[in-house]
């Protein structure tokens, strides 16, 4: 029964897809439609052609309307934030079954990425993408909780940190501000979720400005050094900063070593 | 001679732009005047003889030696810089107050007086982020400088008889200097230092019996207190450093009373010492050197960031983030808490918290084998001596090789103490890595120390037969070595500098 109902879908799919590559190329696209040439741009055109994708990259590990199978979650409660935010930082598809998915180079096009991500959407009622206006923000206010809520993994400059047993808390200096913004509302792995119950959109909104901040700090002091603090620190005074001195020393004692040298006595 | 001169008031050219074949007496009245005011000087402070004592001074000319001053002008560099910094900061981290200086993304932001002054001088006071930078730059390279003279003087046995207490007061130092940097990066209520001050807390009050009462002392109560950092500013810029002002004298005039030791070779014994004169070779030496290190600091201070305390953000009890360092020479006791496996103890019916085996008890073993290490060579060598020819590390096996392990020790902590920032640097495990760590702790400080002691054994098979750098060479002059040598070298001519601190003219 489930693979007659497999077959109906992929057929349906087929037929979806047909139709939106025959109003592709008519040049006859929905309102909203811009310059896409392979499907169509309504909300039921993104879902079908997202579910023809999903068929066939998602669905060994995902299973049949993403209900999961024992090599991967369950989507139907994934929301659309939970895809954007996989599949726009690489970590969807998995090249392996690792401890944590790596960010890596994104695998789809934009357009795929809409289609997934409203197929996905469409299964079940999970968190949507977060509208961010970076211009409303208060970064001050962002501040303040990014160093409460975030720092504790990320660390307060946004270069991440270790986690248990081999995971991490990634950088967030790369990453796209839509996507940190859905990391909150979705907690991907180790991460908690921040729900509208504890932050409100407006928070999020501050969060992510501070995070764009991060990315792009002043550094009024100079070199930032990777942010890595005194570890770095302690690494440039002791290597560079004593060690151009240990150069220093050296020189200002040559000259009569090699004086000595001349002469043939002995190297003190 | 030109040391002579120097020294001698009023007979030194009064006017360097005289072309006339009697410079000196060219412009009497401005010569009788010098004359006059040098001897009006030296007849009541006797400064001719002792100036005079001192720029003849002979001070062996090897790069190890000057590892100690670079730590001396480091501390020049951070006396400097700190009084600057002591001018805006405001150490009262219990009024509370609206951050509304220049610094954009903190703007608002309820903050202490003495965050708000940090902030104030990294943003706000004229080069006041340069010189913080250089004084926090000036404060790492300060104590690394003094490790590496501790390593110098450790390995080359310069700690033997009669330099047993120097060896002492160095230790001291060392010690105040790690208390200074930990006190200093406390001050500013950031986010990391109240990080450290809560560990330091926490390791204050594992301490049986009086910890409890120690930490109520300094913090004025249960973490955070109301206090720690109104009492850490007195101690930072005034208490530790007149201490360190103290040892350094003490440090300086022993030195000088003993003099210096030297490295076997060139006529070196144990009652002269082979080098240049203070004056003029080593002052301008050891001038130049100042004005690197001082140098090398500025550039520290003005291109690399160091402590971006407005990141980290005001303390909060509550909060905290990670990769939480302290600056690297607390490292090694941060690793030592990191490693510690969570074990507690109860011994009639009282409670040795965990975090007293690891902060407080490797620190205790550490300083105290430092202090005693001369001591307990001589329980092992038996060696009475006075020594003021050094040992080359390779001479000394055994002692090189406890110095390496020692050193892999105390390394192998520093590194744990970073292992977070390490393993996502390179993809590991933290979990892994402090297994690794655990292990690595006890055996590399015998494997290092092992490959040390091979490694002297080789090197000294290669020198061949060693040389008897303590028998006294009959007649340097003539000798046919040492005939071509420059008298400047030789501090000894025509009886020269003994090691005794007593003069030949005296006698």
């Amino acid at each position: 029964m489930r693979s007659s109902r497999h077959l109906v879908l992929v057929a349906l799919a087929a037929v979806a897809l047909a139709v939106g590559v025959v109003q592709g190329t008519a040049g006859a696209g929905e309102s909203g439609g811009a310059g896409d040439t392979t499907s169509g741009t309504s909300q039921a055109d993104l879902v079908a052609a997202g579910e023809q994708l999903f068929l066939t990259s998602c669905i060994s590990c995902h299973g049949v309307d993403g209900v999961g199978t024992p090599n991967g979650p369950p989507l139907t409660a994934a929301g659309e934030a939970n895809a954007d935010f996989m599949l726009r930082t690489g970590r969807m598809p998995m090249a392996s079954s690792d401890v944590q998915p790596p960010d890596k180079p994104v695998a789809y096009t934009d357009t795929e990425i809409r289609q997934l991500v409203a197929y996905v959407g469409s299964l079940g009622d999970g968190p949507p993408i977060p509208q961010l206006d970076l211009d409303a923000a208060d970064v001050t206010n962002g501040g303040q909780l990014f160093r409460a809520n975030c720092a504790p993994c990320h660390n307060a400059s946004g270069i991440g940190g270790a986690l248990s047993y081999g995971r991490h808390a990634p950088s967030l200096q790369e990453t796209g501000l839509e996507q940190v913004a859905e990391a909150m509302r979705v907690g991907p792995g180790q991460m908690p979720r921040f729900g509208p119950d504890v932050l409100t959109d407006q928070e999020v909104n501050d969060i992510v400005a501070y995070v764009d901040y991060l990315q792009n700090p002043d550094d009024p002091g100079g070199l930032n050094l990777g942010y890595t603090g005194p570890v770095a620190e302690g690494f440039v005074a002791l290597v560079i900063g004593l060690g151009a001195l240990m150069l220093v020393i050296r020189w200002i004692t040559r000259e009569r070593r090699a004086a000595g040298a001349r002469e043939g006595a002995p190297d003190a | 001679m030109t040391a002579t001169d120097a020294t001698e008031p009023g007979t030194g050219p009064a006017d360097d732009t005289s072309t006339d074949v009697a410079p000196a007496h060219r412009h009497p009245k401005a010569h009788q005047r010098a004359g006059r005011l040098g001897r009006w000087i030296d007849s009541r402070t006797g400064i001719a003889r002792v100036g005079r004592g001192a720029l003849n001074k002979v001070f062996p000319n090897h790069w190890s030696f000057l590892l100690g001053e670079i730590a001396l002008y480091s501390f020049v560099v951070l006396l400097l810089t700190g009084i600057y910094l002591t001018l805006f900061f405001d150490a009262d981290s219990t009024g509370m107050t609206t951050y509304d200086g220049s610094y954009g993304p903190m703007q608002g932001v309820q903050v202490s007086e003495a965050y708000n002054s940090a902030l104030e001088i990294s943003f706000d006071v004229k080069g006041g982020l340069l010189v913080r930078q250089i004084h926090h730059w000036a404060a790492l390279v300060f104590v690394g400088a003094i490790v590496l003279h501790l390593c110098r003087v450790f390995f080359t046995g310069a700690f033997r008889r009669p330099r047993e207490l120097n060896w002492v007061v160095g230790c001291t130092l060392f010690m105040l200097a790690v208390v200074n940097g930990f006190a200093g990066y406390s001050l500013l209520d950031d986010q990391l230092s109240g990080t450290g001050l809560r560990i330091g807390y926490s390791v204050l009050i594992s301490i049986p019996v009086i910890g409890p009462w120690l930490g109520s002392l300094i913090f004025g109560g249960n973490f955070p207190g109301d206090d720690v950092i109104a009492r850490l500013y007195p101690i930072h810029i005034l208490v530790v450093p007149l201490l360190i002002i103290a040892m350094l004298t003490v440090h300086l005039t022993v030195l000088i009373r003993h003099k210096h030791t030297h490295f076997p070779g060139k006529g070196a014994r144990d009652d002269n010492v082979v080098g240049e004169r203070l004056w003029p070779t080593y002052v301008f030496k050891a001038g130049a050197l100042f004005f690197c290190v001082f140098g090398a600091l500025a550039l520290l201070g003005g291109i690399a960031q160091i402590n971006p305390v407005w990141l980290y953000g005001p303390f909060r009890a509550e909060d905290v983030s990670s990769a939480s360092q302290p600056d690297w020479y607390m490292g090694w006791l941060e690793g030592a808490l990191r490693l510690m496996p969570g074990w507690e103890t109860r011994i009639a019916g009282f409670t040795i918290p965990n975090p007293f085996y690891a902060g407080v008890v490797p620190a205790a073993i550490v300083f105290g084998g430092l202090y005693a290490w001369p001591w307990i060579e001589r329980r092992v060598t038996k060696d009475h001596a006075e020594h003021h020819v050094l040992d080359r590390p390779r001479d000394v096996p055994w002692r090189t090789a406890i110095g390496v392990g020692v050193l892999a020790f105390t390394g192998v902590l520093g590194f744990a103490g970073s292992d977070d920032v390490l393993v996502v640097t390179f993809g590991l495990s933290v979990n892994q890595a402090v297994w690794f760590f655990r292990v690595a702790l006890f055996a590399l400080p015998v494997i290092s120390g092992f490959v040390a002691y091979r490694l002297c054994i080789e090197l000294q098979r290669r020198d061949g037969p060693p040389p008897l750098p303590t028998v006294p060479v009959p007649d340097t002059e003539t000798d046919g070595s040492a005939g071509t040598q420059d008298p400047a070298l030789v501090g000894d001519a025509g009886g020269g500098q003994r090691h005794d601190g007593s003069d030949p003219a005296d006698a």
